[in-house]
């Protein structure tokens, strides 16, 4: 890929304003991580997608654990959700500027509201996938309803659990950048993109894109990748 | 430590697209302290069922099951279970913790879980694999460590339904011999559900057979063959030869 790209723009097709060489982007990359602008950005990108997505992962493991377990409560949401779950996220980004008009907050909310509804369904598909052969065992040898519960159907449902988890924190942080272009945030990864294409900045725009890929590949190897080889694959209940 | 078992005009009756099933017929039998029952019969005569009512995960929909003269009280009694399926072990705990579980219930301090836990895996000849968890055992491993985790709380009765099914040939014999080892160990009451008469035969102080659809018991045969049994000896072949034709099958 670096090979083509390179090559189109030797070949002189398009300005390099618009088009510029992978030296130059690398160049602008180390000034901006320099001059710490960089990083300013992806803290504050950082900063809301932990806090969206600790509210999603606590909210949608709750919620979702409590449709797994408790029936009306199933009957009530499992159309709401599965209403809900499709719908993507950004589509409410005007709606929640009207309610909460701009900045940090309606940001971290949209991203918390978009991301648990993934969590949500995967928590829930989780404990119904707890075998009975399990549950029935756990009877068997005197375990009461709660035992059953902590001991038996949350380690049960993990491996769901945290697939659940992971596509979550994948889908925060997709609506994240998103968010923050509409949201007129002061400082973030998205705002950086946004803002540099006034000024034709395509070296920023491309470097900017570049580290949000790198912090999405960080968080999925260093964060979920050692989580489930600590646990499910450990267990052999999920191949690594 | 042992119970006994009685099985008094049981009948299950349960309810499938607006069609009722008599699954289990008016079926009594008691099971001594200690003795080793075999519930022997085809598929579909509700041998599985008849567990699951001992064990207390299904209600009999007439007539009652007594563990130790008592009325059994829901999922709380006095039993260990071991089911045929390989995927009953915690995935999540080694082959010790597996084990722990019930003593864990009973609020077993940690030490003295271990230590029990630890003596009842060197009983199924798993003392080595402790630490190991349960997707790393073969399939009759695992099925031993099943059986080590229902008699590690000390349950009053033990029951077991196909728990060697679905092994090969060669591994059942060796579980087979280790079942007839442990029950001589620890004199359990044991109910072991099975299909296949030799097991039948070479595991129980007697066998009810049962006829099915619907499920009701058709004979009782005491064997006192001495054990460990020979499956090649005359008394043995002339045991299971007997059992056939109560099964119409010779």
């Amino acid at each position: 890929m670096a090979i083509a790209w390179q090559a189109a723009v030797w070949s002189g097709t398009f300005p390099a304003k618009l088009f510029p060489s992978l030296a130059t982007v690398a160049d602008t990359f180390v000034r901006l991580t320099l001059n710490g602008t960089m990083l300013v950005a992806a803290a504050a990108t950082l900063f809301r997608l932990l806090f969206g997505f600790l509210l999603a992962a606590v909210a949608g493991i709750v919620i979702g654990l409590l449709m797994g377990r408790v029936q009306w409560i199933e009957d009530a949401l499992l159309p709401i959700v599965s209403f809900m779950y499709p719908i993507p996220g950004i589509a409410y980004a005007p709606l929640f500027v009207l309610w909460f008009g701009l900045g940090d907050v309606p940001a971290i909310l949209l991203v918390a509201a978009a991301t648990s509804f993934t969590v949500i369904i995967n928590t829930w598909k989780g404990v119904k996938s707890v075998k009975a052969v399990w549950i029935r065992s756990a009877q068997a040898m005197g375990a009461s309803e709660r035992a059953i519960f902590a001991k038996v159907v949350l380690p049960g449902a993990l491996p769901y659990v945290l697939t659940g988890l992971r596509l979550g924190l994948a889908s925060a942080w997709r609506i994240l950048v998103a968010v923050e272009m509409l949201m007129s945030v002061t400082r973030g990864l998205g705002w950086l993109i946004f803002g540099s294409q006034q000024f034709l900045n395509t070296d920023v725009m491309l470097a900017t894109i570049a580290v949000i890929g790198i912090v999405g590949m960080l968080l999925e190897r260093q964060v979920f990748v050692r989580l489930e080889r600590a646990t499910v694959v450990r267990w052999g209940m999920m191949s690594s | 430590m042992a119970k006994r078992i009685d099985l008094r005009h049981v009948t299950l009756r349960y309810i499938t697209d607006s069609r009722e099933v008599l699954a289990v017929d008016d079926v009594s039998f008691t099971v001594a302290e200690s003795e080793f029952l075999c519930l022997l019969g085809p598929s579909g005569c509700g041998k599985t069922t008849i567990m699951n009512m001992i064990a207390g995960f299904l209600a009999p929909t007439k007539g009652d099951v007594l563990i130790g003269g008592a009325d059994l009280d829901g999922t709380k009694h006095d039993r260990g279970v071991v089911f045929q399926d390989f995927s009953q072990l915690f995935p999540w705990r080694t082959a010790r913790r597996n084990v722990e579980f019930g003593l864990e219930m009973r609020n077993v301090p940690a030490a003295e879980r271990k230590r029990t836990a630890l003596e009842f895996l060197r009983l199924v000849g798993l003392a080595d694999f402790a630490d190991v968890y349960p997707h790393q055992l073969s399939g009759g491993m695992q099925q031993r460590v099943a059986i080590a985790r229902a008699i590690a709380y000390s349950p009053g009765v033990l029951l077991m339904d196909e728990p060697f099914a679905a092994l090969d040939a060669m591994t059942r014999d060796e579980m087979q011999r280790l079942v007839n080892d442990v029950w001589q160990e620890t004199k359990k009451t044991v109910v072991y559900v099975t299909h296949n008469v030799a097991e039948a035969v070479y595991l129980g102080d007697r066998v009810v057979v049962l006829d099915a659809h619907p499920g009701r018991v058709k004979a009782e045969i005491a064997l006192d063959l001495p054990r460990p049994r020979d499956p090649l000896s005359a008394p043995f072949v002339d045991a299971q030869r007997r059992i056939l034709s109560q099964l119409g099958m010779h």
